[in-house]
């Protein structure tokens, strides 16, 4: 069932159905969710008792996305644009097996790893060594496969000097550094960034850049949220605009960033 | 398109995929195959036992780093209590039990596990519930964490616990082995109770506080301090209604009386503990989609 639901798609748009079926990594069809909102914020289980029995619990519906379709294929970047509640967010999750979608079919072929955020999978009692490794088996690693990146989880947060430190002693540079270094240290099928290449000093970006570049070439998808136009015409090729849960526009990234940036310009 | 990186390594044919996607057909996410979440999450949580493991660790090596006598305190904490309690129910109520430290400290270092860890799997879920909002990991993971560390430190007040048994002069006897089915009971009716718990507090912050008022009511109606046999014959039988009767008399047994528990404990216990594990399970299963929401 799978399988020819892709290959219809394929058909559409492309002939050679082996190889381009092999090629879609994420798909998405027809994506909505749907969050139930308190019509009042109840803070307590009292008042939710009292309430219930009353009838007086009622609950807003409100569609953070709506009918969002997007096939993305090996190696390309999708950049995820639009204004503050637009859900960039929320779609995020949705690719990352975080919320079920409402309506609609998600669909992803291999490993995801979303870029944690600081704070998140981290904990500021351990040493960076003990952080490596709560974070690396968060993203599903196993203990040999830990062992095996370590030096080289290390070596690209150049953090030798601190692995040893609890990592309350860091500078939230320095988090941040080794949040991306173990990240990226195997290959996903999907990268999730959530607004992070604003990571370190501008050599570390550099290198950052690099690196999804390199996963990109080695066919990595990598999806990001961004507010900086300029990031997302460097890493991605596809881009996605989303206003009020809605895709107002989708396509290569030039034309839509350009769209895009024309209506804030006239803001 | 391919980096210099890339083509410097040795062996990748030309469309070779990169190294990672471990062996085989890469994973498959499709969010319209839905199994049972009841099975699902038992999968899942299997898949993500090192997971587990780890944040076991860091719960216990985080509390020890802390404190300034760091191990030891486990070991000193149980010891106080038996000063202080031994002082004041030995001499103040006078109970008719003989060796009463080690009949009270037996019962209480698994009252004591029930308690933490039901609470700290609330809490760990409201406080690190932010992680699962951004990555996927098996729901159940911090209720699985709190019994964890609550097992590891059970086991680790067992060494105060066998000092005192010594010290008192009691015989530790080969039916010691018993604790072992108790423990796994009670481990399994914690983590029933910690989900059941988990799944309401996190939609009312106020579940927590009303159980933390509860605990102690519930710890006087287990027969923890004082024997059963103290109670009057018309509340006696209520008390059968209790779960933690019976694991705790299923714990205390084999320490304390130097018998294997009764048939009769063991199967109450048993029943307790796996009706209460597939209960909670099952509503927080069913629940954790909805969760995510809420945290």
């Amino acid at each position: 069932m799978l399988e020819r639901d892709v290959a219809v798609i394929d058909a559409r748009t492309t002939p050679e159905l082996a190889t381009a079926q092999d090629e879609v990594v994420l798909r998405l069809d027809r994506v909505g969710v749907k969050y139930r909102v308190p019509t009042e914020h109840i803070r307590s289980f009292k008042e939710f008792a009292i309430r219930w029995l009353r009838g007086e619990v009622g609950y807003r519906e409100f569609w953070a996305l709506r009918e969002v379709s997007l096939t993305v294929r090996r190696g390309e970047g999708l950049a995820v644009v639009g204004p503050n509640g637009a859900g960039k967010s929320t779609l995020l999750k949705v690719m990352a097996r975080v919320l079920r979608p409402t309506v609609g079919r998600v669909w992803v072929r291999g490993s995801v790893a979303p870029l944690l955020q600081l704070g998140a999978g981290f904990h500021p009692e351990m040493t960076g060594r003990e952080n490596v490794w709560l974070n690396a088996t968060l993203l599903g690693h196993s203990r040999r496969e830990i062992e095996e990146r370590f030096e080289e989880i290390v070596d690209f947060a150049e953090l030798w000097d601190f692995i040893e430190a609890p990592l309350r002693t860091y500078s939230s540079g320095m988090v941040a550094r080794l949040g991306f270094a173990v990240a990226t240290s195997w290959h996903p099928d999907v990268l999730l960034v959530d607004e992070l290449l604003v990571v370190g000093d501008q050599s570390f970006q550099q290198k950052c850049r690099a690196r999804l570049e390199q996963f990109r070439a080695a066919g990595t998808v990598v999806v990001l949220v961004t507010h900086n136009m300029l990031e997302a015409r460097d890493v991605c090729q596809q881009a996605l605009w989303l206003e009020h849960g809605l895709v107002r526009a989708a396509g290569p990234v030039d034309e839509v960033t350009a769209a895009y940036e024309a209506t804030v310009d006239t803001l | 398109m391919i980096s210099d990186v890339h083509r410097s390594e040795a062996a990748p044919p030309a469309e070779a995929r990169p190294p990672e996607p471990r062996g085989g057909a890469p994973p498959i996410y499709d969010s319209a195959r839905r199994q049972d979440p009841f099975w699902e999450e038992l999968i899942e949580a299997w898949r993500y036992r090192a997971l587990v493991v780890q944040l076991v660790d860091r719960d216990v090596k985080v509390r020890y780093k802390r404190s300034l006598l760091g191990v030891a305190w486990t070991m000193v904490n149980p010891l106080i209590t038996m000063g202080v309690l031994t002082i004041v129910f030995s001499h103040l109520f006078r109970f008719d039990v003989p060796n009463y430290p080690v009949y009270m400290l037996s019962a209480n270092v698994l009252w004591l596990f029930f308690s933490q860890s039901t609470v700290s799997a609330m809490n760990q879920l409201m406080a690190g519930g932010a992680l699962l909002t951004r990555i996927y990991v098996p729901r159940t993971l911090f209720g699985l964490a709190a019994v964890g560390t609550g097992l590891v430190n059970l086991v680790l007040s067992l060494v105060p616990l066998a000092a005192i048994v010594l010290l008192t002069g009691w015989p530790i006897t080969p039916a010691v082995v018993w604790i072992v089915p108790a423990m796994v009971l009670a481990s399994l009716f914690t983590l029933g109770i910690g989900l059941l718990l988990s799944s309401l507090a996190v939609l009312f912050p106020d579940v927590k506080e009303m159980y933390e008022a509860l605990l102690p009511a519930w710890f006087f109606l287990t027969p923890v301090m004082y024997p059963a046999s103290i109670l009057p014959e018309g509340y006696r039988e209520w008390l059968a209604l209790n779960p933690m009767v019976y694991l705790v008399d299923a714990f205390r047994t084999p320490l304390y009386a130097g018998t294997a528990p009764s048939l009769e404990t063991l199967l109450a216990a048993a029943v307790a503990a796996v009706v209460t594990l597939v209960v909670g399970w099952a509503v927080f299963t069913a629940r954790a989609d909805q969760m995510v929401y809420r945290l």
